[in-house]
């Protein structure tokens, strides 16, 4: 079939040259021959190129293959190193503040720059089921005898899916309570220290050890149920009178040969089924937040038992941002042959923001806690407005700036001024 | 203590999610075709770099092609695991996100459709989403994976709809 217009052609362009003597018939026959053969040798050439071709489109997918299975496992999760996490976070603070109720020629005023918090985190994933988290903290820079800070383990625990949607803990951690105390990277809160409600009601950052299962009830509803250690006021009955503390914040054991007479029973409900918001409530029960260490007026022993109710909202909508938290003990009533109004500890806060941008941020916060509420009255009732502003150089690394206003009770330390603070998490 | 311990380790472990039927049911679910590669090229690559904040870590990428549009299925870290989303995207702006793996053990919420629903219509400009995404408290690193994942595939269909250029 090619034959037809190649001969055609060939006897136009020779007929065209009327110059040349016409080919012979013999002649024109060879020729159609040679090109004949010429046709042939090209073909196959383009066979062989068409094959080579499909070839190194083969070799092209293999190769690629295998580039990608080797930066998927050098990157990814079959060998040791990626199945082995390392991150931490670090906060260093100067805090410039006086104090309002200075007794005078005692000069209780601080002016300090502290690194506050060195923070090491080691995980690693035996399987897809079973992970080990740790966290290791160095408080305040130097930790030794007669030194201001402190070595602590904070967290560590094994965590096992027992489901795609329920997991198990067991071992060393933070107790699901509040904003702060799981989620406590500098970068993601405002201020420069950690608000005072938590702190000094919750109290964060506060951790136990036990055992605890979690998860999701339904889709955006979320639940932790935890039996862990208890709190264990100091008691000194060696002394005349003998001295108990009395502030929740004192009773943290830190899982450092704690005593475990008693125990704490803990339950959060977590609601996370609208994009931006978090509202969540826990419950804990104490046993006795003295550990069979409390002896009554009467030179009874008593179980002094207790009950943690916090509520909070987070809600980030495009640059607003609103968080609110209150948290109240109720302890039994024996406590206040320790100090007045004892039985019951509260606070709230609440802390509007606003986020000009991605790297610049502004807030307020109004907070009030008192470790003798039961008493009531405000003469025992702490104040304090903060007003400041983050600036994130990156998403994990934040400048900080905030001034305070303390409001204390009388004859207590009441801090008004500024603090600046730089925080990293990795 | 002891009893909790004790019952937490009887608790049947039920089956995990099937990966390969989850990506199939929402392939066939936007009726697309067979699967084609887009090679990315250093403008590809140098674009990827940006969006994710880490270089590629493929070659290539599968895609479909679905009546009008595009489909992509990728994997990207949140915090320490992959998570696999798969992207529609139609006339240049997204129909549909939809996580299909998340491997995780705390921040789900991504995959509920209060979350995803919010970047249908999302279209690119300069390589920014035109809309901002509602996080979810606690799973930022996850929220961010799932919002790179959506900008990524917006730019690579605006690319294989534009065609390779010599």
């Amino acid at each position: 079939m090619m034959h037809k217009p190649l001969v055609v052609g060939l006897t136009a362009a020779l007929l065209a040259m009327p110059a040349l003597a016409a080919p012979s018939t013999e002649e024109m026959w060879k020729i159609i021959q040679q090109q004949q053969e010429q046709i042939r040798v090209l073909q196959q050439q383009l066979e062989k190129q068409q094959t080579q071709l499909h070839e190194t489109d083969i070799k092209v997918e293999a190769t690629a293959t295998a580039v990608e299975t080797v930066s998927a496992s050098s990157s990814g999760l079959d060998n040791w190193a990626a199945k082995t996490t390392v991150g931490g976070y670090a906060e260093m603070h100067y805090n410039n503040l006086e104090n309002q109720n200075n007794v005078p020629g005692k000069d209780n005023d601080k002016n300090e720059i502290d690194f506050h918090r060195f923070v090491v985190f080691l995980g690693h994933e035996f399987n897809d089921r079973l992970r080990f988290f740790s966290e290791i903290e160095l408080e305040h820079s130097v930790a030794g005898d007669d030194q201001n800070g402190e070595v602590e383990l904070e967290q560590a625990y094994i965590e096992y899916d027992l489901s795609d949607t329920q997991h198990a803990t067991a071992g060393l951690f933070l107790v699901p309570v509040g904003i702060l105390n799981e989620t406590h990277e500098p970068n993601t809160f405002y201020g420069v220290e950690r608000n005072n409600v938590e702190k000094n009601i919750i109290p964060t950052t506060w951790w136990e050890g036990g055992v605890a299962l979690g998860g999701e009830v339904v889709p955006g509803v979320g639940y932790d149920i935890a039996v862990t250690s208890g709190l264990g006021l100091d008691t000194d009955v060696t002394g005349v009178p003998a001295t108990y503390d009395y502030k929740v914040r004192d009773g943290r054991q830190k899982v450092s040969e704690a005593e475990a007479n008693a125990l704490a029973y803990t339950g959060r409900l977590k609601y996370t089924g609208i994009a931006g918001l978090e509202l969540a409530t826990t419950v804990q029960y104490q046993q006795d937040i003295y550990q069979d260490n409390f002896i009554d007026a009467l030179g009874n022993r008593e179980d002094i038992d207790a009950w943690l109710y916090e509520a909070h909202a987070v809600y980030e909508s495009g640059p607003f941002g609103l968080r609110a938290l209150i948290a109240r003990w109720d302890i039994n009533n024996d406590i206040e042959q320790v100090a007045l109004g004892a039985n019951v500890q509260e606070g709230w806060y609440i802390e509007p923001s606003w986020r000009f941008s991605e790297a610049v941020g502004v807030f307020t916060r109004y907070s009030e806690w008192d470790n003798q509420a039961g008493a009531g009255g405000n003469n025992t009732r702490y104040e304090e407005w903060d007003v400041g502003i983050n600036y994130w150089l990156h998403e994990q690394v934040v400048l900080k700036a905030d001034y305070q206003f303390q409001n204390a009770p009388k004859g207590n330390d009441a801090y008004d001024g500024f603090n600046l603070g730089i925080g990293v998490s990795f | 203590m002891r009893y909790v311990l004790l019952l937490m380790l009887l608790l049947p472990a039920l089956s995990q999610a099937d990966l390969a039927s989850a990506t199939q049911r929402f392939l066939a679910s936007e009726s697309a075709g067979e699967p084609l590669q887009w090679w990315l090229d250093g403008a590809d690559r140098d674009m990827g770099t940006e969006i994710l904040g880490h270089a590629p870590g493929y070659l290539r990428l599968r895609y479909w092609p679905v009546d009008g549009g595009t489909v992509w299925i990728m994997d990207e870290i949140g915090k320490e695991r992959p998570i696999t989303v798969g992207v529609v995207v139609r006339a240049g702006a997204i129909t549909r996100v939809k996580v299909l793996e998340y491997r995780e053990s705390r921040g789900g919420e991504v995959r509920y459709p209060f979350f995803t629903k919010q970047f249908q219509g999302a279209t690119l400009h300069e390589q920014q989403l035109d809309r901002s995404i509602d996080g979810i408290s606690g799973a930022t690193l996850s929220v961010r994976a799932v919002r790179n994942v959506a900008r990524l595939a917006l730019y690579l269909d605006a690319r294989v709809s534009a065609g390779r250029t010599p």
